[in-house]
């Protein structure tokens, strides 16, 4: 098939970028790794999880999520500096799949997703993560998170075609994650936010995949507020549900918008 | 056979707000150049998007080797080349890893693709820099390989958008030198052009646009006769202006025009070389020796301002160009 060989070249210009420019996955590791440092030692302390093993049992899967739910700036970005330069009208002058540029596109996120996720890991490890559940579920766990980072990559796609500048798909994606990840039961438990936030970050998907990625890794279903609410209970179920929603809107939406990328 | 065929192409930007084109006919003949020429926001980008299969007109027929654009646009892009106004190759990768790529978006295979790649550097003299990224390369070296990527099929027709756009004197030559090579070659060829000397130098034809409608249309010598024929051209010590001015008489006989600031005299003259060879005579046997002597063709300046009472250069009037423009911030 045509439209899966193109798209595949183009995820491999992507991997020869990041040899080309070895920085750029230097710098995107980096940053998770910091993230799972200071978390874990500046707050580390002063959170009392009630967990064995403490905090970090409880970030790793947080962090986790939050790095892939980023995915989503990256994919922006990238896509739209490749507007930006005029790339993207001469793919379109090229005889290839419609869907290649932008499935190649979300195919090449998420494998840097998958070394940053595997550097991550190590990291928390090192610092005392000890995912107790057995290889199968935590490989079902990453297969999450890979999956997750897979759906918000195409919000991204949209988002990068329509804004078309880098710095806007830069700050305009920083604003939409940031407050995702963190009205959310990833660094901290949601008992403690107002009632209507509570609501909010207990339906987030982030919240839900955090909550899956607990109990894939061994935890338990922990700082989901409520108990008894129906994310809270089938946080892997409401995960799903929401990858195939983000998916079943984006894409075709996505690569309707890079068809008619210039038919403003 | 019409290679390229464009009828009353409409489209408006901005809900119908911005007219970008306004009922454009356009057609190449296989195998020429044709030169489109106009202001900024005459509409030219958007023809070569259209033509390019990049955009829809809101009305309107185009074909490219006689296959409809809006109907078959695969069709199309399997047989044009299309380089735009700004480089666009992928800067982060080498000038190789990008030949290779597009060759295989091509569908060559993996060895087609290293020997085309091998042959277009070679071409556009960009082998010793084929391993480098492109952000090291100056503006010219960009545009070669840009170009060079829109050969990688040999395509029948060949859309080049303002190709010297940017480029500094040299790196202008440079590009009219491989593009000349390209024609020699027998390619169909549909560029756009600001430049008036660039559009003379590389086409076959010319077709001036503005306002989003072709307003004129012919080759640099039927355009330039629009405007008025040949003129002679003589400049002398101001003493022998008066002596000159006779012999030009005698040649001319028309409306002759003295400046006497550049001891210049001028006239219009409808024999070419021959009314130069005798100015040049007369003036010999009265023993005048010019200080300069010439014809002197209108440039197609010339013709653009008197078939749209503006200049090129200086229009005003920016129609918004719907291409995003890189470091015009």
């Amino acid at each position: 098939m045509n439209a899966i060989s193109d798209a595949l070249i183009i995820t491999k210009r992507q991997l020869l970028q990041l040899a080309r420019v070895p920085e750029v996955l230097i710098f995107s590791t980096i940053q998770p790794i910091m993230f799972v440092l200071l978390f874990r030692y500046v707050f580390g302390g002063s959170i009392d999880t009630g967990q064995p093993g403490g905090y970090v049992q409880l970030l790793m899967p947080g962090i986790f999520v939050q790095t892939v739910a980023f995915t989503l700036a990256a994919t922006a970005v990238g896509l739209a500096a490749d507007m930006q330069k005029g790339l993207i009208d001469r793919f379109r002058s090229l005889p290839i799949s419609r869907s290649a540029v932008v499935f190649g596109r979300t195919l090449g996120d998420g494998v840097l997703n998958i070394v940053v996720l595997a550097a991550m890991g190590i990291t928390g490890f090192v610092v005392g993560w000890r995912p107790s559940s057995g290889p199968i579920k935590i490989t079902l766990g990453f297969l999450f998170l890979f999956l997750f980072g897979f759906a918000m990559s195409w919000v991204g796609v949209l988002i990068g075609l329509a804004v078309k500048d880098e710095r806007v798909a830069q700050n305009a994606t920083f604003i939409a994650v940031f407050p995702l990840t963190f009205l959310s039961n990833a660094f901290a438990p949601t008992t403690g936010m107002p009632k209507p936030l509570q609501y909010v970050a207990e339906w987030n998907p982030v919240s839900t995949m955090v909550a899956g990625c607990r109990q894939l890794f061994g935890l338990q279903n922990e700082f989901g507020a409520t108990a008894g609410s129906f994310p809270s209970d089938n946080p892997l179920l409401m995960s799903l549900i929401y990858m195939v929603i983000i998916m079943a809107i984006f894409i075709p939406l996505s690569i309707r918008k890079y068809s008619n990328a210039a038919n403003k | 056979m019409k290679a390229v065929v464009a009828e009353n192409l409409i489209k408006t930007y901005n809900k119908g707000s911005v007219k970008a084109l306004d009922g454009l006919n356009l057609d190449v003949e296989e195998g020429t150049v044709l030169g489109v020429l106009g202001p900024n926001g005459a509409g030219k980008t958007t023809t070569v998007r259209i033509l390019a299969t990049l955009l829809a007109p809101d009305s309107g027929q185009a074909t490219v080797a006689g296959i409809n654009v809006l109907k078959h646009p695969d069709e199309v892009r399997k047989i044009i080349g299309l380089s735009g106004q700004y480089a666009a190759v992928d800067e982060t990768l080498t000038g190789w890893d990008n030949l290779i790529m597009f060759g295989r978006l091509y569908h060559l295979s993996a060895k087609a693709a290293k020997e085309r790649a091998v042959e277009l550097l070679e071409q556009f003299s960009l082998t010793e820099s084929a391993k480098r990224p492109i952000r090291t390369y100056s503006g010219g070296m960009r545009r070669r390989l840009d170009l060079a990527a829109s050969l990688i099929i040999k395509p029948k027709v060949l859309f080049l958008d303002e190709p010297t756009t940017g480029l500094d004197p040299r790196g202008r030559q440079d590009m009219w030198g491989v593009i000349d090579e390209l024609v020699k070659g027998g390619v169909t060829l549909l560029l756009t052009t600001q430049y008036l000397e660039e559009a003379d130098h590389l086409a076959d034809e010319i077709a001036v646009i503005d306002h989003g409608k072709v307003i004129a249309r012919g080759t640099s010598d039927t355009l330039k006769k629009q405007v008025g024929g040949e003129r002679l051209e003589i400049v002398v010590e101001s003493q022998h202006l008066a002596a000159a001015k006779e012999i030009v008489a005698k040649i001319s006989g028309s409306a002759i025009n003295i400046d006497e600031g550049l001891r210049q005299i001028s006239a219009p003259v409808t024999t070419g070389s021959k009314a130069l060879i005798e100015a040049a005579k007369l003036l010999d046997e009265k023993g005048i020796h010019p200080l300069d002597i010439g014809l002197k063709r209108p440039s197609l300046d010339d013709v653009f301002l008197s078939l749209t009472g503006h200049v090129a250069e200086e229009k005003t009037e920016e129609v918004v160009d719907p291409k995003p423009k890189r470091g015009g911030r």
